[in-house]
């Protein structure tokens, strides 16, 4: 698989490292009032989806970016490359 | 022996005369023979036995779809057994032997199983030998693999090597036969960057073993000039004797060079290259490949696929028989007759399965249509042919056709379906092909030579001008529609014999009948029970025709039917090349620590950890084993300093203004008040609460840490601090830098460390207790100026330092460290005395942090803070998580102070059975102790805290032993840490 990193362009898919679903991006509030259920949900419970899925790739042999890959798990195409940092701040994070 | 069946014409070199043996036999050949054609040059008929029932077996083929003919070539450690003869270039000195008997190849003792047939039908061994059940590993398996089989392995070390390449291109053309050909012209004239593979050591794929013309000339000599023509642009990779076998995703195809096979020795070069070919478009135009009709004893050397006997005249000037006959069901076949005839050999009769008129016009061959061969008679070699009509023709070889099926098999390797395709009695590529992939020539069903220049023209442009190149206007070479109708005729339904279809796995009509009787008729369950189309050739002779007679059992089309998936590798790929230079040692990267010359000159002995090689004790004269060299190590340190390379820790810069609050995050205790000129324990733990690593975490500065992290867990706990840096906190000011290569660390301890390190630290840094206590950090220079980092930090549980410098100066450091302790007795100490003095200070390591165990087991619960966000520490308290009963991590003795306790035992209490049920807890790391003098251990035991003083079993059925112990504190040396704090 080539993976086009948003920085360095087409990279195999060999320099990187895979995390799994973006979801984990989507860390709960440790504060929240059912902040177990959450955690709990946050670390076992992810979608399984036939075609577009949004993963974490991690640019290990290279510039160390995590980045959030759109890929379609039927096909392998990919659509679309983020630094998942971007995607974390546009889904709200920050400290 | 001559070569009675050389004839006139052929690409070989006739004035170059080369020796090879078959079996021992001296034959000769030329250069430009495959040693397939050399064989039938000689006359030599019989090449092998077959799988299953060892029978007679000849050349069926000519090329990689060779289901008979594989051999054992060359000799002992280059032995490389199952090569295909049709593809193995002849060399000079050359030595095959044939495989699957026992006695010589015509006298083969295990050709009885042919006579027990009748008891060795499809699925046999899961009927056969289903009970007694413990017979199946001792007796069935062993004897069916003695008796079944392929080549046997030299047992001996490859010496050859192997290597991997990458190659990018604009266009991969895969196949360079006449569409392959014709689209590397097109798209090299444009400019592109064009890579052209093709699996044979001749360019021109069936142009090589035809008459036909292409632009007025032979066809053989068009693509010699193709050849010139492409060789002269830079822009093109002409590669021959390379297998393009898989497609993979994006545009990526593997593919196998084969660099030094046709030669007697490989002079050290590589013998195989695996290369990975980036591709921006492909062409596929990998060809079609003929397939058998079957009828009784269609088996015999001497019945060949009727286009490849046309390749060995055409090609090699070698006719396989002096007797010919042509069955076939399709126009094709005819070519073979008139190709022959025109070369001199007898054709005695074209056998159409058709009824209708002759295709061409074949001197001295009858034509008898609406017919077909029903049996054959010659055990070693064919003699005779027995027709439906029952006339009986005498012939020694029989050329046959059913058809050809376009080589499908890369457009499906990315799920892609064929369709069966009617016209041509032939499953062509689905509608759903590999991305960028487009199929030109007889691989998409264009099935003659002028469909397959033009096609291989269209494609090419279709494919550079989406790349932004600019079409060839030139016109594509010009050709004759070959003659091609062909009809659905695939075994001869009247034969009582013996009818194969898979000749490598000896699979026949028959045992696909009984399949369907049976119920497994699915193509998938057809292929599994009566193994047809697996091993080296995967069925691409035999898997079509054996489809339509499933198709006739069950009355569902041939689309309906399907095939069974096509999976890389086109060809077997060999261990070797996959494995490239990553073997033996070179599997992976040796890292040696900074002090490692220091060591292997001062008699250490090394360990592997991980990638790392470390010290694992330094043996001195006199020691009997390794543990004599361990007890004087812990007892040097602990009496009076020692010193170990501990550079193998992870190290990791923090720093920005956030640096604090991110290492509050990411460890379980509180990191935020942290002073500068401090260290802190740190313990990590996972998102679900369970412990992931420890280490420490020095304040330099404000806004600068240095951290620690275990050996093992190096690389990933950065991976996942650059997780929560990027993704879960991505706008705290902090970077990450992981150091553990830049800065050797070394570990001194004892109660003389601060004596010793007095003497290397410049005089400057004030060392006292009160200057730089138990816990302290800072930035130093040692040796004069050389700058250095000094942490007070304890493993081993004695008044103890690490001192960091820059890499470069590791090696030096440790002399210097060693020689500034020669009046204390320093001691070089490795792994083994470092898990010692940890055990006998009770703490935990990667026996410990096993990743199932929490804080709580480890008896550090306290540290997990319930008044931050960090992670981990939400799930950490989880009810089960957090029983009563929960299994703590304290000390074990032995109450027998003699016995040896064993790592892994479990714990029963005394007098009950030592099983699952009873079981409280295990033995997770022992040592013996010299500061004792017996055996100790750590371990997790329900309650262990409240269970001090009580004795139970330690059991280890394994070891098969059982010793009674005693519950005691972890902290078997300095409970009270006095000595840290010294």
């Amino acid at each position: 698989m080539i993976i086009n990193h948003p920085h360095l362009g087409p990279r195999d898919a060999a320099e990187f490292v895979y995390l799994g679903d973006a979801s984990l991006i989507d860390r709960p509030d440790w504060q929240a009032e059912d902040a177990a259920e959450k955690f709990y949900e946050y670390g076992y419970l992810r979608d399984n989806p036939a075609g577009l899925h949004q993963e974490l790739w991690y640019h290990e042999q290279g510039d160390r970016s995590w980045l959030v890959v759109t890929r379609d798990t039927l096909t392998h195409e990919i659509s679309k490359v983020e630094l998942a940092r971007d995607v974390a701040r546009a889904r709200g994070r920050s400290k | 022996m001559t070569q009675v069946n050389r004839i006139k014409g052929g690409q070989v070199d006739r004035d170059t005369t080369l020796d090879f043996t078959f079996n021992g036999k001296t034959m000769q050949g030329h250069p430009g023979d495959t040693l397939a054609s050399a064989l039938l040059a000689n006359g030599q008929r019989l090449v092998g036995r077959s799988f299953k029932y060892h029978r007679p077996r000849g050349i069926l083929t000519a090329g990689s779809e060779e289901p008979n003919a594989l051999v054992h070539l060359r000799t002992g450690a280059h032995l490389e057994s199952n090569t295909r003869a049709t593809v193995a270039e002849l060399y000079d000195g050359l030595s095959a032997t044939s495989q699957n008997h026992r006695g010589s190849l015509e006298f083969d003792l295990m050709a009885i199983t042919d006579m027990l047939s009748p008891f060795l039908s499809a699925g046999f061994y899961y009927k056969t030998f289903m009970w007694p059940k413990s017979f199946w590993e001792k007796v069935y398996e062993p004897a069916i693999r003695k008796s079944a089989g392929l080549g046997s392995l030299s047992m001996l070390e490859d010496p050859d090597s192997y290597d991997k390449g990458f190659l990018h291109c604009d266009l991969l053309v895969i196949g360079a036969g006449p569409a392959g050909l014709s689209a590397a012209l097109t798209a090299g004239r444009s400019g592109a960057r064009v890579i052209l593979a093709d699996e044979d050591f001749a360019i021109g794929g069936r142009l090589n073993a035809e008459t036909m013309e292409v632009d007025g000339m032979a066809g053989a000599d068009w693509a010699m000039q193709a050849v010139s023509e492409l060789a002269a642009m830079d822009n093109v990779r002409l590669m021959t004797r390379t297998t393009v076998y898989g497609a993979y995703d994006h545009g990526i195809y593997g593919a196998l060079e084969r660099c030094t096979d046709h030669l007697a020795s490989s002079g050290g070069k590589p013998r195989q290259i695996l290369w990975r070919i980036y591709s921006r478009r492909a062409v596929l135009a990998a060809g079609a490949t003929e397939r058998p009709i079957a009828f009784g004893n269609n088996d015999r050397p001497g019945i060949m696929l009727a286009g490849a006997v046309r390749t060995y005249a055409n090609r090699y000037g070698v006719t396989p028989g002096q007797q010919l006959a042509v069955f076939t069901n399709n126009d094709d076949g005819w070519r073979t007759a008139a190709d022959l005839a025109t070369k001199g050999v007898s054709v005695k009769a074209i056998i159409d399965t058709r009824d209708a008129p002759a295709v061409m016009d074949v001197p001295g061959a009858r034509h008898i249509r609406n017919a077909a061969v029903l049996n054959t008679t010659g055990r070693k070699g064919l003699k005779s042919i027995t027709l439906t009509d029952d006339q009986v023709i005498d012939v020694d070889c029989l050329a046959v056709s059913g058809g050809w099926s376009p080589n499908v098999h890369l457009t499906c390797h990315q799920r892609g379906r064929p369709e069966w395709r009617e016209d041509i009695c032939a499953f062509v590529p689905g509608r759903e092909l590999p991305p960028g992939m487009a199929v030109a020539g007889a691989a998409g069903g264009a099935m003659t030579l002028a469909a397959a220049l033009s096609e291989g023209r269209d494609l090419a442009n279709a494919q550079i001008r989406d790349l932004g190149f600019k079409a060839s206007r030139k016109a594509a070479p010009k050709a004759e529609d070959e003659p091609r109708e062909c009809s659905a005729f695939w075994h001869v339904r009247q034969t009582k014999n013996r009818a194969w279809l898979d000749q490598q796995n000896d699979v026949t009509v028959k045992d696909v009948k009984q399949a369907y009787r049976e119920g497994f008729r699915s193509v998938e369950h057809l292929k599994r029970y009566t193994t047809l189309g697996m091993a080296t050739d995967q069925g691409k002779t035999a898997n079509i025709p054996a489809l339509a007679i499933m198709a006739e059992c069950t009355g569902k089309s041939l689309q309906d039917t399907g095939t069974t998936i096509f999976r890389p590798p086109y060809t077997p790929i060999p261990l070797g090349a996959l494995g490239g230079r990553a073997r033996g040692k070179d599997f992976r990267p040796t890292r040696l620590t900074p002090s490692h010359e220091w060591a292997s000159a001062n008699g250490a002995t090394f360990v592997e950890v991980g990638n790392w090689l470390r010290a694992q004790w330094f043996a001195r004269p006199g020691e009997k084993g390794w543990r004599d060299s361990v007890d004087r190590e812990v007892e040097m340190t602990r009496a009076s300093v020692g010193i170990c390379d501990v550079t193998t820790l992870g190290k990791i810069d923090v720093q920005g203004k956030d640096a604090a609050e991110f290492l509050n995050k990411i460890y379980a205790n509180a990191f935020g008040k942290l002073a500068v000129g401090k260290v802190r324990y740190g313990l990590m733990l996972r998102e679900d609460g369970i412990c992931y690593d420890d280490g420490t975490a020095a304040r330099m500065s404000e806004n600068h840490f240095v951290m620690t992290t275990t050996t093992a867990n190096a690389v990933l706990v950065f991976r996942r601090m650059e997780f929560a840096r990027q993704c879960l906190w991505p706008d705290m000011d902090v970077h990450l830098i992981s150091t553990t290569d830049g800065w050797a660390q070394f570990a001194v301890a004892g109660p003389n460390a601060r004596n010793l390190l007095r003497k290397v630290v410049d005089e400057k840094h004030d060392l006292s207790n009160e200057a730089f206590p138990f816990m302290g950090c800072g930035e130093i220079s040692v040796c004069g100026g050389t700058p250095a980092r000094l942490f007070r930090i304890s493993f081993s549980g004695e008044l103890a330092y690490e001192v960091a410098v820059p890499a470069r100066y590791g090696n030096a450091m440790m002399a210097a460290l060693m020689q500034a302790g020669e009046e204390f007795d320093a001691v070089p100490y490795g792994t083994e005395a470092l898990g010692v003095m940890r055990i006998e200070k009770g703490h935990a390591a990667g026996n410990e942090l096993n990743g199932q165990t929490t804080a709580l087991n480890l008896g550090l619960g306290g540290m997990v803070s319930k008044k931050k966000d960090c992670i981990g520490n939400i799930l950490s308290e989880r009810p089960e998580m957090n029983r009563e009963d929960a299994i703590r991590l304290v000390g074990f003795q032995p109450v027998n102070k003699a016995e040896k306790l064993t790592a892994g035992a479990h714990f029963i209490t005394k007098g009950d059975e030592a099983n699952m049920d009873n079981d409280q807890g295990w033995m997770t790391s022992v040592a013996y102790s010299p500061n004792l003098g017996h055996s100790i251990g750590l371990g997790f035991i329900k309650r262990g805290h409240a269970r001090m003083g009580e004795t139970l079993r330690a059991v280890s059925p394994v070891h098969g032993t059982e010793v009674e112990v005693e519950i005691v504190s972890a902290h078997f040396i300095d409970p009270e840490g006095e000595r840290l704090r010294a």
